[in-house]
């Protein structure tokens, strides 16, 4: 006997589904609404007679900010799979003296909480002139992924000595046995952590926050809620808005759940 | 492996262990140099700044420990940020974990469409907080919101929600637990999924009901995933700050000003660096205290098989 038959359960876990797809449905719905009907009562979750032009009228504003949007997520995803598969190779495969200390002293590093040093980060990024640039939301976070060496490491080590062997009998360097036998064996890893970057960048909002106040160096979710009274004056060109800047990321998290429902269980819990 | 007694081999070795030692440090150098600069380095000016008045950019002055026995004993709005967030904290955790293994459960099952009901649930965990925010924000309108407006068709009077300081908290903590209970539900899924099957065999044979098998073999073994989201969900929501910032700004009043925000407006807004960094460090105490204790009291009720 089941604690529940398979109907029941079915009925359960769609009341479960609306109640986390509602607001989400009604965000796209609002954005195709005209605006004296965004907030009807009683509410509406599906739209009638869609109105396109509120799209156009935000796509009139909106490029630049989705550009940086993207062109940051993709400097943190390259940056981050470049530096910290490096040092995971080498954390896990290589001998040198100070290894283990350095990777102990790195790992502690990540129990202290982001605010105690990124207060100090905006006196010194201030002082060198990196306020209102876009340095401060890549150039920390690529050079600092000691999560993501974690995972490298962890996966760095789970490859057969005897791959690596064959690289060294065939006179191969220790960058061209890492590049080229090792690191195509951590494509899962490497899935993993460039899902979890992009999230984290696309949908970072303290960063940009502190950091940017020129709208045209300003990422897409954390302009709609700076210049929402200026730009985004309707709430249906906001719902618009909302809806584009979700809209990467659903792809991106349907494309690549796997790999990220991974990512979350391998950092989670080991054994 | 220091001693090796072959004389005239030693000074290749020694070339080769330096070259080895150069190249090691060489791949992790990048983040070597990261840490140092972006963590350590402000780490260590944090830790001096939380003993000085400093705005950040004229010379600190060193107060002592005046800035902690301020917090403590001379601002109120310091203490009530900490209860707000404790409020939170101790609201947030249980509904997350809770209503996360009841999901969990669910789709632990092998039936079908269960990968769609999957995503569904973990949508909102990975929807950026400006979005969720803003559509929370006007579902919570009080008159013409869809919160109310379904209350509304039941005959309850819905309260005045982000602009009541009574039922401002308990709304985002609505929106926090929506929103985050994907992450639990990861976790204790793939929990499920490692579950010996021999143990639920051996009970159904001893004729165990399905509850009876829930209370005393899954939730038992399940109780490691437990710990480990206890302590990592404690760490998340005493940080919270986004959704707060979006859907109140810390209000009304200063009804749903959590830690977080507190600092954010001291050290971003008002420019008090050594006073912000103080409450940094008053946090990673708090953080630290709770980790440890939750870990050392784990042999109580954790299981380990």
């Amino acid at each position: 006997m089941r604690l529940v038959s398979k109907t029941s359960q079915y009925v359960v876990m769609s009341l479960f589904a609306v109640i986390f797809l509602a607001p989400l449905v009604w965000m796209v719905s609002a954005s195709l609404r005209p605006e004296a009907k965004v907030l009807s009562v009683p509410p509406q979750f599906l739209p009638t007679d869609a109105q396109w032009d509120n799209y156009r009228q935000v796509f009139e504003l909106i490029p630049v900010f989705l550009w940086n949007s993207v062109k940051l997520a993709g400097l943190n995803v390259v940056g981050i799979l470049i530096v910290a598969s490096m040092a995971g190779y080498a954390f896990a495969r290589l001998r040198f003296a100070g290894r283990d200390a350095a990777f102990m002293v790195l790992l502690a590093t990540s129990i202290i909480p982001g605010i105690a040093y990124l207060i100090p980060q905006y006196i010194v990024f201030r002082q060198i002139g990196w306020v209102d640039t876009q340095y401060p939301l890549w150039v920390p976070k690529v050079l600092t992924p000691v999560f993501a060496t974690f995972l490298m490491r962890q996966s760095f080590l789970t490859i057969p000595q005897e791959l690596e062997d064959a690289g060294k009998i065939d006179g191969a360097s220790t960058f061209g046995i890492y590049w080229r036998i090792m690191l195509p064996q951590t494509k899962p890893a490497l899935a993993a952590i460039g899902v979890f970057t992009f999230l984290e960048s696309w949908n970072d909002l303290f960063g940009p926050l502190i950091y940017i106040n020129s709208e045209n160096l300003q990422t897409l979710p954390v302009a709609l809620a700076q210049f929402q009274g200026e730009y985004f004056t309707q709430i249906s060109l906001l719902m618009c808005g909302a809806t584009v800047s979700v809209v990467p990321v659903i792809v991106v998290f349907l494309f690549a759940q796997r790999y990220f429902i991974q990512g979350i269980t391998m950092t989670g819990m080991k054994g | 492996m220091a001693e090796a007694p072959i004389p005239n081999h030693q000074p290749e070795i020694r070339r080769a262990r330096r070259k080895a030692n150069l190249v090691g440090w060489l791949f992790i150098s990048p983040i070597v140099v990261g840490v140092v600069a972006f963590q350590f380095f402000p780490i260590l000016v944090s830790i001096g700044a939380s003993l000085t008045d400093w705005n950040g950019i004229s010379a600190p002055k060193f107060v002592g420990l005046r800035n902690f026995t301020e917090l403590f004993g001379n601002d109120p709005l310091f203490i009530q940020t900490f209860k707000n967030t404790i409020y939170f904290t101790l609201a947030s955790i249980p509904l997350t974990i809770g209503i996360g293994l009841v999901l969990a459960l669910l789709c632990a099952r092998p039936i079908r469409g269960v990968a769609f009901f999957r995503t569904a649930y973990f949508a909102p965990y990975v929807t950026n907080v400006v979005a969720i925010g803003f559509v929370w924000f006007w579902f919570f309108q009080p008159d013409n919101g869809v919160v109310n407006g379904l209350l509304d068709q039941v005959g309850i009077p819905g309260p005045q929600w982000l602009s009541s300081s009574t039922w401002a908290m308990p709304a985002v903590i609505m929106v926090s637990v929506w929103q985050g209970i994907g992450y639990p539900m990861i976790i204790l899924l793939a929990g499920l999924q490692g579950l010996p099957a021999e143990y639920f065999e051996s009970a159904k044979i001893d004729g165990a009901g399905a509850f009876q098998r829930l209370r005393f073999i899954t939730l038992p073994l399940l109780t490691p995933h437990f710990l480990f989201l206890l302590i990592t969900q404690f760490i998340t929501s005493f940080q919270v700050f986004g959704l707060i910032y979006v859907m109140t700004k810390g209000g009304p009043g200063h009804a749903t000003s959590v830690y977080i925000f507190n600092i954010y407006q001291n050290a971003f807004g008002f420019g008090k660096v050594g006073y912000a960094s103080a409450m940094a460090w008053i946090l990673f105490a708090v953080i630290a205290a709770v980790t440890f204790l939750q870990w050392k009291f784990q042999k109580r009720w954790v299981f380990y098989s």
